[in-house]
């Protein structure tokens, strides 16, 4: 199977400045840099690149929503998003340990094309080590001079995972809150510090390094219609061979889970979270699904970011739904109502269910609750609460009946 | 000026301002959307998600405080969708709520039991146990803070940010665990801090002072005119009749700020919210002749008696202190006495220390009068305190008329009395005794502004009404009819009296 980003990844001196020269490093680059901004968002707009961080926006039609330097003028900026902390989600965390290079070429790339001098890199709290990774990494792209036209800095988070949203991120860059701000104004016009400012996921900016090198078509030919290149994602769960493994887009389910090994012997297929456990999931009559973005939204879910839970017959819908709401409940910022109350209520609820506490109201009452969530929250995180607990009452009715029976 | 535009709303066509807030918009148009966190002054977070409403067009439900108005706009905040979403909203504030209304200062003024009544009415399904948060937390001098009964509006919040730019309070910790705390090592003191419990939608912020006092549906609420400096900022006074036992027999429970784009915004200072003990301790009711024994006269008698006094002592004798605290009616009874009868020339009222305080950019001025212009505008000119004293000393003055102003403050106690006692003929007027009530031969108690109808000019020469919403204390009788039934005395005719 074509690979992109996980290509050289048996190469153990990856992370290192030598050996990424050495495998066509910087090239794309180069390339760039001889190339008009403008024309650089063309070409990655031709290519069919995705943002890979969830939300699957066209990035070069992301970027061409900066305004322009001759229209409005003054600084502009890109920020990494590398604050990955979806449960079932580490391909960041492999690409920074990994590839770091790719991912700073990827990001000076993006800094001409916006027309950006101060990119950052925002790195999830919780990965000390990646960070020291990737700080040793700007240091030799700085002394190696790719860094002339756009100064790099890093930040790290402090442990939320809201902070992962967009323009979370930004408000905790600038020392607040990381309080959802609500487009309109989108990031691209008014992010941080109210510039102009593009936010990538690390695997959306580590493709800019191929599309520049190889030229769009290339990478749009190895997806799907719409979206190009690969994706990567982090198997885990009940399979084999939990890891992670990057496939072309609009590759199948199936095909997915055979590279994972698939599910542990002896036992069968429940269903597949495809991209972290925000995602509702995916059931047996999807496995020839092909995993893209629009396919996958076609079939009542996301591909999110690539964080594939796999889950056989011994897993308790009750039990994922809760561990999840639990987690929302944990995580919600506490902004908006909807979401700061009614995730708790949610985990309540459930958790009385766990303990065979549950009664013939619980189901309608969680099911009314979370669509009264859904659609009337700030963010993404609310809709989530929502829609997770929609999602495995409705798929895994007889799980949730169970509980209540029980309590008889 | 903004176009005006055409737009729907709940099916009815109304014309607004392009660009203009659709809960404002419709607010206009006499269309109440529920909302906790949206506040014309504060901003529209859009983070209480009650003011949801139905867009055509649009892929979901939108918060009203955060929509604009434009050509065409079809909203709907009475539809099934509209209501179900306000409902909801409402019901998970409620999920975490303590819901100790009977123990609660804001019940009967509250958004959650206003909303529960008008858009909710459905039984609850909270069968959960509630998050416990802090309660009775003493937020600063006058404002109490209840964790629990918060619905996380940053209302307040905001206002110590924007407003104050004091930052006494903050949001910390997150999700259902979130909670409005003092910043560490402050405490909210600053010079605005009651108007956290005004813009406080629930019970989470109440007033210290008003604390178990009495239900605010035992109150009458009437319109005044702060007295306690020269801005003039709107208010209401909220008076306590109907439960005398209540509010520890006091007849005045708490002033609240009147919106008045013009004066005040929304808001006004805790000197002049928390500053009205006087109106109902040491207050003068009985007419009195202090000298040379005391004993109860009758307005008639008082009226004889000082007239007389007024007449022996002279133009040339006679002297006037007053303050910026008289209303316009006043300025204009003292000008009929004592410029057009008397010839009266020697008037003090300027604002002296005993009248001075602190000032800043908002709102406070630094006269603690409301009405010094009212003087100004009648001609009046105020000598100097310290002339006035030399006067005193010579014996050139010996018929003195205090109006209202406690010459112990401006003198010192010491010398006020040195100096009165140099005056054969003292009268006082006014609501409180003060230091020199007991300084006089004649004592006549007047009303409070609370007592009567009136007006004051502000310092920006605005002319603002305020209402009377007690009756007087004993015989007290405004500053003005005083001055009426003096000069009647002067023309010999026998002063009437009202019953």
């Amino acid at each position: 199977m074509t690979k992109i980003l996980t290509k050289h990844f048996d190469e153990p001196k990856l992370h290192e400045l030598e050996t990424y020269r050495k495998l066509d490093g910087y090239k794309g680059l180069e390339k760039a840099l001889t190339m008009a901004p403008a024309d650089v968002t063309a070409e990655v707009l031709k290519s069919n690149l995705r943002g890979l961080g969830g939300a699957g926006f066209p990035t070069g039609a992301k970027w061409g929503t900066v305004p322009p330097l001759d229209k409005v003028p003054g600084p502009r900026y890109v920020v990494v998003n590398a604050d990955e902390s979806e449960p079932g989600c580490y391909k960041d965390r492999v690409l920074l340990t990994r590839a770091p290079h790719q991912l700073i070429e990827g990001l000076l790339i993006a800094a001409h094309a916006i027309g950006a001098k101060e990119v950052f890199i925002f790195v999830r709290g919780e990965y000390q080590n990646q960070y020291d990774i990737v700080a040793a990494a700007v240091k030799e792209a700085e002394a190696a001079g790719y860094t002339k036209h756009a100064r790099i800095m890093m930040m790290r988070g402090a442990g939320a995972y809201i902070s992962g949203l967009d323009t979370a991120l930004l408000e905790t860059m600038e020392g607040k809150k990381a309080w959802p701000r609500q487009p309109p104004p989108f990031p691209t016009v008014a992010g941080l510090m109210g510039k102009p400012t593009v936010v990538n996921n690390v695997e959306t900016l580590s493709m800019l390094p191929f599309i520049l090198r190889e030229g769009a078509e290339a990478f749009a030919k190895i997806g799907s219609a719409k979206n190009g290149g690969t994706v990567v994602f982090s198997v885990s769960g009940h399979v084999e061979n939990p890891g992670v493994y990057e496939v072309p887009m609009g590759s199948k389910l199936r095909d997915v889970l055979a590279l994972a090994g698939g599910v542990r012997k002896g036992h069968t297929l429940k269903c597949v979270i495809p991209g972290g456990t925000s995602m509702p999931p995916l059931m047996e009559k999807d496995l020839d699904l092909a995993l893209d973005f629009d396919a996958i939204r076609a079939a009542g879910t996301f591909l999110g970011a690539g964080g594939m839970i796999v889950l056989d017959e011994t897993a308790d819908a009750v039990m994922v739904a809760h561990n999840i709401q639990r987690f929302l409940a944990h995580e919600s910022c506490g902004q908006c109502t909807p979401c700061r109350e009614g995730s708790y209520w949610s985990e309540e609820i459930m958790e009385r269910l766990l303990h065979d506490e549950g009664t013939d109201a619980d189901m309608p009452n969680l099911t009314r609750v979370a669509e009264n969530i859904q659609g009337k929250v700030i963010c993404a995180l609310g809709d989530t609460v929502g829609m997770v607990t929609r999602a495995y009452i409705s798929r895994f009715p007889e799980d949730f009946k169970k509980r209540v029976a029980e309590n008889g | 000026m903004a176009k005006r535009v055409k737009f729907k709303l709940n099916g009815k066509e109304i014309e607004a301002d392009e660009g203009r807030l659709v809960i404002d918009a419709a607010k206009d148009a006499g269309v109440e959307i529920p909302h906790y966190c949206y506040h014309p002054a504060l901003g529209n977070p859009g983070n209480c998600r009650m003011c949801i409403v139905e867009v055509a067009g649009a892929p979901k439900p939108q918060v009203s405080c955060r929509t604009a108005v434009r050509e065409g706009l079809d909203v709907k905040s009475d539809s099934e969708v509209a209501k179900r979403a306000q409902t909801s909203a409402l019901e998970l504030h409620l999920v975490n709520h303590p819901l100790d209304c009977p123990v609660c200062d804001q019940s009967g003024e509250c958004g959650l039991q206003d909303y529960y009544m008008k858009i909710g009415q459905y039984q609850s399904q909270v069968r959960e146990d509630k998050q416990h948060k802090g309660k009775r937390i003493k937020a600063g001098e006058h404002v109490m803070l209840d964790q629990e009964r918060c619905v996380l509006c940053t209302r307040c919040t905001r206002f110590v940010d924007d407003v104050t730019k004091t930052h006494e309070l903050g949001i910390f910790q997150r999700g259902h665990t979130e909670r409005i705390e003092l910043t560490p090592g402050m405490t909210l003191d600053n010079a605005y801090s009651g108007n956290v419990v005004d813009i406080c939608p629930v019970g989470a912020l109440t007033d210290r002072d008003f604390r178990y006092k009495v239900r605010v549906w035992y109150l009458d609420k009437t319109d005044s005119i702060c007295p306690g400096c020269s801005r003039g900022c709107n208010i209401s006074v909220h008076t306590n009749t109907k439960r005398p036992w209540h509010n520890d027999g006091k007849r005045v429970a708490r002033l609240k700020p009147r919106e008045n784009p013009d004066v005040n915004g929304y808001w006004m200072c805790d000197e002049g919210r928390y500053g009205f003990g006087n109106l109902d301790a040491d207050r003068l009711g009985r007419v009195l002749r202090l000298k040379p024994e005391k004993r109860d006269i009758s307005w008639e008698a008082a009226a004889a008696e000082i007239s007389a006094g007024l007449k022996k002592a002279g133009a040339a004798g006679l002297a006037v202190v007053a303050s910026g605290l008289l209303s316009n009616e006043d300025w204009a009874g003292l000008k009929a006495l004592f410029v057009d009868e008397l010839k009266v020339s020697k008037f003090y009222f300027s604002a002296e220390p005993d009248q001075l305080g602190e000032e800043d950019a908002l709102l406070r001025r630094k006269e603690k009068v409301p009405n010094l212009m009212g003087g100004e505008a009648l001609g009046f000119k105020s000598g100097s305190f310290d002339e006035l004293a030399r006067d005193l000393e010579s014996g050139k003055i010996t018929g003195l008329y205090v109006i209202d102003r406690d010459l112990a403050k401006v003198w010192g106690a010491e010398r006020a009395k040195a100096l009165l006692g140099k005056c054969s003929f003292v009268v006082f007027q006014g609501p409180n005794k003060g230091g020199t009530g007991d300084l006089a031969s004649h004592r006549l108690p007047a009303t409070a502004y609370v007592e009567e109808d009136g007006h004051f000019t502000n310092f920006e020469g605005k002319v603002q009404a305020y209402k009377k919403a007690l009756e007087p204390i004993g015989d007290a009788k405004p500053d003005h009819e005083i001055f009426g039934l003096i000069a009647k005395a002067l023309h010999g005719a026998p002063a009437e009296v009202a019953a």
